[in-house]
């Protein structure tokens, strides 16, 4: 226990701004979350090993010398791809059953694509330097990389492009169409396999985005991929499917939280706190359901 | 019980007795399957009759095995001091120790897993579907990566269970965990099959069938939901009692609370075999321990990945398990009538 965070306002005010920066990248992941969880009503647990496989394309591109910046754009190309394909070779055969056979089947992939990276990759934890240098603000007491700027500037460019997408594409609206009821949009003549497929692949491009990010603000390992998952269950269901302002709400919170718990706790409590609050907001959620339930009586 | 049956339950019994002397090579693969086993029944007590699927039980599993292992050193020796010199062997137990520091550290592995589950049983019960699979997820990661900063207990360097006392035979090792494992494997078998011969399972099934419509009948399905749970745990904690001192070496993530592997296990080999059931856990965990292996020797590095693909196999192609299969093709041995002409008549129409 360290409670130096209560005593120097500045490390309060660092705490809080890195964990809004890290807080927009976590949204981001959500966003992609509550995406394929609106539309195909599946959760997938291979989300943040989809993260983390970002996140080594990135890594690679700065190991053969190109600037990892540009992982941004190479990364969901990839990942797109990768994700149409994972959804025509399973998620299409659980996507209409029961949401637990989903739960499972997407851990078994989490399971093959975290042990393929250990293959491939090898268990180090690596991070893709960016040499965007920092900004120091309030007299040199508060430091911030440029790189988390970056990121988190990148990631609202990122969400807002989507945003737009699919309020004006044809696709777009075609995916919607399928999340408020796919019979219909059947019926409407809206090829819903199709539509799942590009969900799923929207889903793991943003992942691709997310994790080139993470690796150059901060670092990435192969079985790292679970907390990330976790994370942006979390987020979603705190703000609810569906609601966009509060993805970037409670991503930001979750991140500030995070720092905090960093800071009070230690840094080996940090993933144990995350998965904790998981756990706690779960309880919350059911008192208060269960509340309205009796209430509706 | 009738004939049949009986020659059945004989014949295993007479095998499992057997066992360890025929295969002297696989004793401890053997007691790691009579472990499996036991874990596999117990989630389908809750994941498979109750219809709440949990990942959770890991959490029981390896508190159990902290617990065994705590209980058996500190009885005798100070703890924190244990684990500070790691494998080194300051303390030595001698036999009686050992045995006593077992017993008792069993008891203990059995009976707070209980409690918790008891404890946490009310609100986290309350989840439904996919919500209480993923906290219960969480719970168990947690409570891996909590430990794992928890120094008396040895944080991430791990934690030595005390070594197997020097009784005059090499063989008393395997021999002394084969049939604690095997003996816990049949009192696991009797409990639960004679839970499934009573009401309890049928209330059970209600609750996984329609739990509101259960309420309504009159079924305060939170207590046998709580009551089904901690049962689970039970078992689950001395399975992990047992499990540590087979092991003999305690890691937070990578043997006592390894909800990525250990806590998918006992799901899969529970579905492997047939949710529901009560042959069908068994199984599944024989089947999938063999493969395991087989794996472990024939991809050697490739286990995991092998893994993976196998759980998405059998997720997808399998999700009623062998004695689901079993059932749809022989329905007159599980005891459903099937009138002949009406499924002439259902062939025709195909």
């Amino acid at each position: 226990m360290d409670f130096m965070v209560f005593q120097y306002p500045m490390i309060t005010v660092q705490a809080c701004l890195d964990g809004i920066l890290l807080g927009i990248l976590f949204a981001l992941i959500a966003y992609g979350m509550a995406l394929q969880w609106g539309v195909m009503n599946i959760i997938n647990i291979a989300q943040g090993d989809l993260v983390i496989l970002g996140g080594y394309i990135a890594y690679f591109m700065y190991l053969y010398g190109i600037h990892p910046a540009w992982g941004v754009i190479v990364a969901p190309v990839i990942m797109y791809f990768l994700g149409v394909l994972i959804y025509k070779l399973v998620i299409n055969k659980v996507v209409d059953r029961d949401l637990f056979i989903s739960i499972l089947a997407t851990f078994g992939i989490s399971i093959l694509f975290m042990q393929l990276m250990n293959f491939a990759f090898g268990a180090d934890v690596v991070l893709a330097n960016s040499d965007y240098g920092t900004t120091m603000l309030f007299n040199n007491n508060v430091v911030l990389p440029n790189s988390k700027l970056f990121s988190a500037f990148i990631s609202i460019l990122f969400a807002i492009c989507l945003v737009i997408y699919m309020k004006k594409s044809k696709l777009g609206r075609a995916i919607r169409a399928t999340a408020q009821n796919a019979r219909a949009a059947k019926i409407l003549g809206v090829d819903t396999e199709k539509v799942y497929a590009a969900t799923f692949g929207i889903n793991a491009a943003l992942c691709g985005v997310a994790g080139a990010l993470i690796s150059i603000t901060f670092t990435i390992h192969p079985y790292m991929g679970l907390p990330y998952t976790i994370r942006s269950f979390m987020i979603v269901i705190v703000a609810g499917l569906g609601n966009l302002p509060g993805v970037a709400m409670s991503g930001m919170g979750l991140g500030v939280f995070e720092e905090f718990a960093d800071y009070i706790l230690g840094t080996e409590f940090r993933i144990g706190s995350v998965f904790l609050l998981l756990v706690l907001i779960l309880v919350y959620r059911r008192f208060k359901l269960s509340r309205k339930r009796e209430y509706l009586k | 019980m009738n004939k049949n049956s009986l020659i059945l339950y004989s014949g295993i019994l007479i095998f499992g007795l057997a066992a360890p002397f025929l295969f002297p090579a696989f004793k401890v693969q053997l007691s790691i399957l009579c472990v499996l086993i036991v874990l596999a029944t117990t989630w389908n007590i809750q994941g498979g009759e109750m219809g709440y699927n949990s990942f959770g039980n890991i959490l029981f599993y390896g508190l159990g095995m902290y617990l065994c292992a705590s209980v058996q050193v500190g009885m005798f020796f100070p703890l924190a001091e244990w684990t500070e010199s790691g494998g080194e062997k300051t303390f030595v137990h001698t036999p009686a120790q050992f045995f006593q520091g077992m017993a008792v550290g069993l008891v203990v592995a059995a009976i707070v897993p209980t409690i918790i589950a008891g404890l946490i049983g009310y609100s986290i019960l309350g989840l439904r579907g996919h919500y209480f699979a993923i906290c219960t997820l969480g719970l168990g990661v947690a409570a891996g990566e909590i430990s794992g900063g928890i120094e008396v207990i040895g944080a991430g360097q791990g934690f030595t269970t005390p070594p197997f006392p020097d009784v005059g035979s090499l063989e008393a090792r395997g021999e002394f965990f084969y049939f604690l494992s095997f003996f816990t494997l049949i009192l696991t078998f009797i409990a639960v099959r004679s839970i499934y011969s009573t009401r309890f399972k049928l209330i059970l099934n209600a609750i996984r069938d329609n739990e509101d419509k259960a309420e309504a009948m009159g079924i305060e399905t939170m207590k046998y939901k709580i009551i089904g749970w901690m049962i689970s745990a039970f078992f689950c904690g001395l399975a992990g009692g047992i499990m540590g001192g087979l092991v003999g070496y305690i890691d937070s993530t990578d043997v006592a609370f390894d909800g990525r592997e250990m806590g998918v296990f006992m799901v899969l080999m529970a579905i492997l075999g047939g949710k529901g059931t009560l042959w069908g856990p068994i199984i599944g965990a024989t089947i999938f321990h063999i493969f395991k292996e087989g794996f472990w020797t024939f991809f050697l590095g490739w286990q995991y990945v092998a893994l993976g693909v196998l759980i998405v196999v059998i997720v997808i192609y399998f999700p009623e398990g062998i004695m689901g299969w079993l059932r749809e093709k022989y329905p007159e041995r599980f005891g459903e009538v099937v009138d002949e002409k009406d499924r002439k008549a259902q062939v025709e129409l195909k």
